[in-house]
């Protein structure tokens, strides 16, 4: 077998397992309404008298912040409470395949959701004339986030087979990711701490890196983080299942 | 050092618990080995240990001249696997979950159907392959167990009972099958029923509070019972030998 179809091959099922239940629907139908509920009312898209997806893009974190872990919760907990951990970990398959395969699948799955909030796009562009570039980065930003959340929630659902469980601990790690960068959050820090500190504190928070990445301009700096970020992640979930999957 | 299988002085603790305590097992190809012991004797945490899913707190294994710690993947594309309990998808159909397992074994798309088609008809799948596995009996979920274990025509076989809840039908014809395949490959099978041994198996391992306190044919087992005893003899053979060793010592 080439290296990486093993990758490929287990992406494959997954990917088709989201949609084999009536989870999947019921994930995208729940993420369309709320992402509308949120830009349209809450966000005052016609309120402002502006036609674009500023006030969307900052609910997406929001929203992911409860569907990122209804997604993960399922993916390494599922396997060890079915016994499947056991076949898939005995495959000739590199651990480390299995695990990106999984996740990008879960990924993949989260990005088909933000796609499906295209009539959202197409409508403020009919509306006026949005700044496409900053659409395009609100996409990028948006399921960088997703990314981060799967990627945390991958590794604790790998902790255990309690679904109910991986998603709590899960929802409460992102949030707590993401609101390391909130002013509350820093102000908290500056008060006593020195400002390397403050600064090492915002350098971590995914806001900081999300509102970058939102205002268009991809730095280097922000694609080093998430990618760094996921990639750390990943590995974490590898030498967890290793440590776990007997148990 | 021609042994297909090849595991020495395996150990496994859980904890302070001592699962399995020193189990070697060298087994040839064309040997048929029937795994027998009480119930938490340690079976299952032994093969286990043999497809490298559980790493032991000591000793080796090594399959197909392979050791299975320092070329995990190459080792794993030598053994078919059922585990306990015959896990699977729910969600998928049997030829769907039978696909992707033969295509994650490496099975070229070319011939996968064709496979597919073989290992369907070996374990009499054909009527339930577009079902999917969670509306299926217990009998065929373990017949879908044992198909993704034979779907790549693997030299080593470690089956793990492999005829728990099938009707007295099928048992006969999966004995059928193991037979045949025993001629040509390395199979390790545990059950709890003793005809089974005397059925398919070539030689008998008896395993009790996680140590092999038996190793022979099963000709070599059933004498051991004294002539007395005229019906059930292998039952009165494994208690004897298992009787004192139920409980693995802390
Ligand atoms: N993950 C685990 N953690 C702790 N103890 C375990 C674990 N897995 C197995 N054990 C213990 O190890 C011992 C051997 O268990 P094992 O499942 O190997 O027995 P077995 O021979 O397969 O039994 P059975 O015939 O009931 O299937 C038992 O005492 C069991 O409780
Ligand atoms: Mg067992």
């Amino acid at each position: 077998m080439t290296s990486g179809s093993g990758l490929r091959v287990i992406f494959l099922r997954e990917f088709k397992s989201y949609f084999a239940t009536p989870l999947a629907a019921v994930f995208l139908v729940v993420f369309l309404f709320l992402a509308g509920i949120f830009s349209f009312s809450m966000g005052g898209l016609y309120e402002r008298g502006q036609a674009d997806l500023r006030s969307f893009f900052q609910f997406v974190p929001w929203l992911y912040l409860f569907l990122a872990p209804a997604i993960a919760m399922r993916l390494w907990a599922e396997e060890r409470r079915l016994g499947t951990i056991e076949i898939l970990t005995t495959l000739p398959i590199p651990l480390w395949q299995t695990v990106v395969g999984k996740f990008l699948a879960a990924w993949g799955f989260s990005c088909v959701a933000l796609a499906l909030t295209a009539p959202l796009w197409i409508t403020v562009s009919w509306l006026g004339d949005p700044d496409q570039g900053a659409i395009v980065a609100g996409y990028a930003a948006s399921a960088m986030v997703s990314g981060i959340f799967l990627a945390i929630g991958g590794f604790v659902s790998t902790l255990t087979k309690n679904q109910v469980i991986a998603f709590v601990v899960t929802a409460v790690a992102c949030f707590l990711v993401f609101l390391a960068g909130y002013p509350v959050v820093l102000d908290f820090f500056r008060g006593w701490m020195s400002a390397g500190v403050v600064d090492a504190v915002a350098g971590v928070s995914l806001l900081a890196h999300f509102q970058s990445l939102m205002r268009g301009v991809v730095e280097l700096r922000d694609a080093v983080y998430f990618g760094s970020a996921i990639a750390a992640l990943l590995a974490a979930t590898t030498l967890a299942i290793d440590w776990k999957k007997g148990t | 050092m021609n042994c297909v299988i090849d595991a020495s002085a395996l150990r496994k603790l859980f904890g302070n618990r001592r699962a399995v305590d020193g189990v070697s097992l060298r087994v040839n190809a064309g040997e048929v080995v029937g795994f027998l012991g009480p119930n938490g004797a340690g079976k299952t945490t032994t093969m286990r240990m043999l497809t490298g899913f559980l790493e032991p707190t000591e000793g080796r294994v090594s399959l197909a001249g392979i050791d299975i710690d320092e070329a995990p993947i190459e080792a794993r594309k030598h053994f078919g696997y059922l585990p306990e309990g015959a896990p699977a998808y729910p969600e998928m159909t049997v030829r769907e979950y039978l696909r992707f397992v033969g295509r994650a074994r490496g099975i070229a798309s070319g011939d996968l159907a064709a496979r597919l088609m073989s290992v369907a008809d070996r374990v009499h799948l054909g009527r339930v392959m577009d079902q999917s596995i969670e509306t299926l009996s217990k009998g065929f979920k373990r017949r879908v167990g044992i198909a993704q274990a034979i779907i790549h025509d693997p030299p080593i076989l470690i089956m793990d009972e492999p005829t728990d809840g099938l009707d007295p039908n099928q048992k006969h014809e999966v004995r059928e099958l193991i037979r045949q395949m025993g001629s040509t490959k390395a199979i390790v099978l545990s059950t709890h029923i003793l005809e089974e041994v005397e059925a398919v198996c070539s030689r008998v391992v008896v395993i009790a509070a996680g140590r092999i306190v038996f190793d022979g044919t099963p000709a070599v087992f059933e004498a051991m019972a004294p002539s007395s005893v005229q019906r059930h003899r292998m039952d009165h053979v494994f208690r004897q030998l298992t009787a004192d060793a139920t409980e693995v010592q802390p």
